[in-house]
């Protein structure tokens, strides 16, 4: 795979280095680009659970999504028991639960209200509605009759925002950090969406060349969108170790770990050298660091020994990368958003 | 005044057609039908277009922008959450119509208020000449909270002090304009009059479709350009930046606007940094150099070296670079003592001192309750007069006598006996009416107007300005605070 060469031709055009960007834009701009990712990811891990949990009482299917996104414990805090309308009511309409889509959708949108001068008008106008839609969102559109339902608009709104902001946000600075947003949660969101399936599929003491029963690896690989693509690159059949290669190192399939490392990579490499900030190096250090560490793994080897201490290791390094960029670049006084708790009046 | 249930009250002369049956500007002066005066085409044609579309087209388009403003996270709510806080003023859609020569008044009086207020700021920061001259008292500049004894002796870029003005202006029911006050700190709603227009030109392109109308879209040129004039000089491609006290502000939405119309970054007060007397500000490749910051923060929160200490919204220094030279603050600090309603009272004479000319624009007349004369004739005449507290904006405080009851009008005469400077008293004028879309068709209701003038080297004004309506039945208080909303304002090309 050669991801320099794919990134310098599907990206050929930024603007030159004239216009300085704001470091607390930049910031915030990378936490907007996270914040509808998460959500649309979100989206995909309830409706994948849906379909993957056998029935109401199948606990551990959903505990399993609370269990990757650190959330076991708040949980339980309110509900006591996880099937799919607690968790999907946990995640969909729990505006004081902060791992929640309408607190993911509330912070994106006062990321974007801080960024209003910089981004287009459609892409504050598509957030507003959205935002109006999910407020508006009722425990009817979670039965289970309507949850995929739900889940497949908030995935299609996400989408709207990601096709609004490639087709009008103007590709400097801002454009960067936000194309590392996006790729940063999407790399940490697809070791999740592993993790959920593979943790529970394959343990040790199953080999992981061997071919399993097709309708899990189905959903798993409809729910990140790749069905499709995977067919047509291994049409023989769903060997464990083919799906992990597929997500974790696929050079073309748009959310494999791989692939957007290698894309982040890019946009930081354009960073340093197009716009000359030094502060970049470390964050670009690690990610060269990491893409060597993730292409020579093994996957059978990986998948015997178990796959999810890899998968932490790696989410653990993705959220260091982060790290990189805030004392590097944002620095630690520039919190994205922070309510003032001054205010003054205007005549 | 016509009320909603009495359609029956029609003078001569009022236009017939469906909406607007049921419309009486009784005794006021109407910006739209101007009973008494000439006919002017353009607006016989206006009433005729709006005449011409059904009621319930009007409201459908009124809804159309509504959620407009809605979807755009710019309108206000009537839920009290704070979920679109961004605009406060919600849109009628009837238009406020100002003739060229109308304009041409508001235009020179407005020009001639403000090189007054940036003369007698000079003044009063240096040689203090009105006062030794007795024009103005002494006290009431120098005693005033406005006035800031850090300027003294302090030379600002091309003299101007007030960058960016808004003059608040009114019609008595003789279509007589009058100043109802100067705002020479910082002044907003610049940003409702070019968003208002757009509005307009989406809901109405029948009702202006080949009229001559002053465009309004060159405002954040003509600001950055100003900007760049006042900043200092030797300075190659001076960086301008706006700076807001952030998303939380009530005129936020107003400060990404004018930031994006001028193309400069909107700042927080810790984005910038004070070195060795330069401003920077941070960002992503370390810090950038500023040089003219057109600020949305009040003076006391500016510089906590130099204002309030607790500010946690203004820079370190910035005050100390200002009078180095290195940096540009727009509007000047200690403006505040200009547009004082203590003040106001003097403009008049201002204007005569310094310019020896007679003011374009009228005040209204001023009753000033620190002085035994204007309290006695206040104190006499309190169910006739507007008493004002000095120090407020906003509609807050105000006492109208000719709606108070006497219980009410015995408690604020002893409010006013209390504080006696605290007030200024004036007529009630009978403001000005502009036809609105109310549930029932159109209504009269009373409007102001704010003009706003943008002085770099020189003033310029922007053709209109902000026309806010009091939406309720009969309240002649037009602040958002109030209950309050705003019209596209639209003067015609001579």
């Amino acid at each position: 795979m050669s991801a320099e060469t794919l990134g310098a031709e599907s990206e050929p055009e930024l603007s030159g280095g004239a216009a300085t960007l704001l470091a607390r834009y930049a910031e915030s701009v990378l936490w907007l680009a996270r914040y509808i990712e998460r959500i649309e990811n979100l989206a995909r891990l309830l409706d994948v659970t849906k379909t993957f949990a056998s029935g109401a009482g199948d606990e551990a299917a959903w505990v399993a999504i609370l269990r990757i996104n650190g959330d076991v414990e708040q949980f339980y805090k309110k509900h006591s028991f996880a099937n799919g309308e607690s968790v999907a009511h946990f995640y969909l309409l729990d505006r004081d639960n902060p791992t929640s889509v309408p607190a993911s959708l509330h912070w994106a949108r006062e990321n974007a209200r801080t960024l209003r001068a910089l981004i287009s008008t459609e892409m504050w106008q598509q957030m507003n509605v959205f935002y109006s839609q999910v407020l508006a969102l009722k425990e009817d559109d979670l039965l289970p009759a309507n949850l995929s339902r739900l889940c497949n608009f908030l995935k299609e709104a996400c989408q709207t925002h990601t096709g609004i902001t490639e087709g009008t946000f103007y590709r400097d600075q801002s454009w960067c950090f936000y194309t590392i947003g996006r790729h940063l949660e999407r790399a940490d969101q697809t070791t999740r969406l592993l993790d959920i399936k593979f943790g529970r599929v394959i343990d040790s003491k199953q080999a992981a060349d061997q071919a399993v029963e097709a309708g899990e690896w189905n959903t798993l690989l409809r729910a990140v969108g790749g069905y499709h693509a995977f067919r047509r690159t291994h049409p023989h059949g769903f060997l464990p170790r083919d799906v992990a290669h597929f997500l974790l190192l696929d050079g073309a399939f748009p959310r494999s770990v791989g692939l957007n490392l290698a894309q982040a990579d890019w946009v930081m490499s354009q960073l340093r050298s197009r716009y000359g900030l030094r502060g970049i190096l470390p964050a670009l250090e690690r990610v060269d660091t990491l893409r060597g560490r993730l292409s020579s793994q093994n996957m059978v080897d990986l998948l015997r020994r178990g796959i999810s201490p890899f998968l932490d290791w790696m989410q653990k390094e993705l959220s260091l990368l982060h790290a990189d960029l805030v004392s590097n670049i944002f620095s630690a006084e520039h919190a994205p958003v922070k309510p003032q708790t001054q205010t003054q009046s205007q005549s | 005044m016509a009320t909603d249930d009495n359609p029956t009250l029609r003078t001569e002369g009022t236009p017939t057609a469906g909406s607007w049956d049921g419309y009486d500007p009784g005794a006021f002066f109407c910006e739209m039908l101007r009973l008494g005066q000439d006919a002017e085409p353009i607006l016989a044609a206006v009433i005729e277009r709006i005449g011409n579309v059904p009621l319930g087209e009007l409201h459908h388009r009124a809804r159309d922008a509504e959620r407009d403003l809605l979807e755009r996270g710019i309108t206000f709510t009537v839920y009290s959450d704070a979920t679109a806080i961004d605009r406060i003023l919600p849109f009628d859609l009837i238009p406020r119509i100002i003739t060229a020569p109308e304009w041409k008044t508001i235009e020179t009086g407005v020009k001639q208020r403000v090189a007054a207020l940036n003369l007698f700021l000079h003044d009063i920061y240096h040689d203090q000449k009105i006062l030794k001259d007795g024009v103005v008292p002494s006290e009431l500049v120098l005693g005033n909270q406005g006035y800031c004894k850090e300027m003294i002796g302090f030379d600002v870029p091309q003299g101007t002090y007030v960058h960016i003005c808004g003059t608040d202006i009114v019609r008595d029911e003789n279509g007589k304009f009058l100043v109802l006050e100067d705002n020479a700190r910082t002044p907003s709603g610049v940003s409702y009059v070019v968003e208002n227009r757009h509005l307009t030109l989406r809901a109405l392109p029948d009702f202006i479709s080949g009229l001559k109308i002053r465009p309004v879209d060159e405002y954040g040129l003509r600001l950055h350009r100003a900007m760049i004039e006042v900043a200092p000089p030797d300075v190659a491609n001076p960086q301008v930046v706006l700076l807001s006290p952030g998303i939380y502000n009530s005129a936020y939405f107003e400060h990404v606007f004018l930031a994006r119309e001028m193309g400069v970054p909107l700042v927080e007060g810790h984005d910038l940094i004070v070195l060795d007397g330069r401003v920077f500000m941070r960002t992503t490749a370390g810090l950038a150099a500023v040089h003219t910051i057109y600020r949305r923060l009040n003076d006391d929160f500016l510089d906590p070296d130099v204002f309030r200490a607790d500010s946690t919204l203004g820079v370190r220094g910035l005050f100390d670079a200002w009078k180095r030279g290195n940096v540009t603050i727009a509007n000047a600090v200690g403006t505040g003592v200009a547009d004082d309603k203590a003040i106001y009272a003097y403009m008049p004479r201002i204007i005569r001192y310094y310019l020896s000319e007679n003011a374009i624009l009228s005040n209204v007349q001023t009753h000033i309750c620190a002085e035994d004369e204007g309290l006695a004739f206040t104190l006499d005449h309190l169910e006739e007069l507007v008493v004002k507290p000095v120090a407020e904006s906003g509609g807050y405080g105000i006492f109208l006598g000719p709606f108070s009851s006497k219980s009410e009008r015995e408690t604020f005469r002893a409010k006013l006996l209390a504080d006696p400077s605290n007030y200024i008293s004036q007529p009630m004028v009978k403001l000005s009416v502009s036809p609105t879309l109310c549930p029932t068709g159109l209504r009269p209701r009373h409007v102001d107007l704010r003009p706003f003038a943008v002085t770099g080297r020189d003033t310029w004004v922007l053709p209109g300005g902000l026309t806010r309506v009091a939406l309720r039945e009969g309240t002649i208080i037009v602040n958002s605070s109030q209950g309050g909303g705003s019209k596209d304002t639209w003067v015609l090309e001579a």
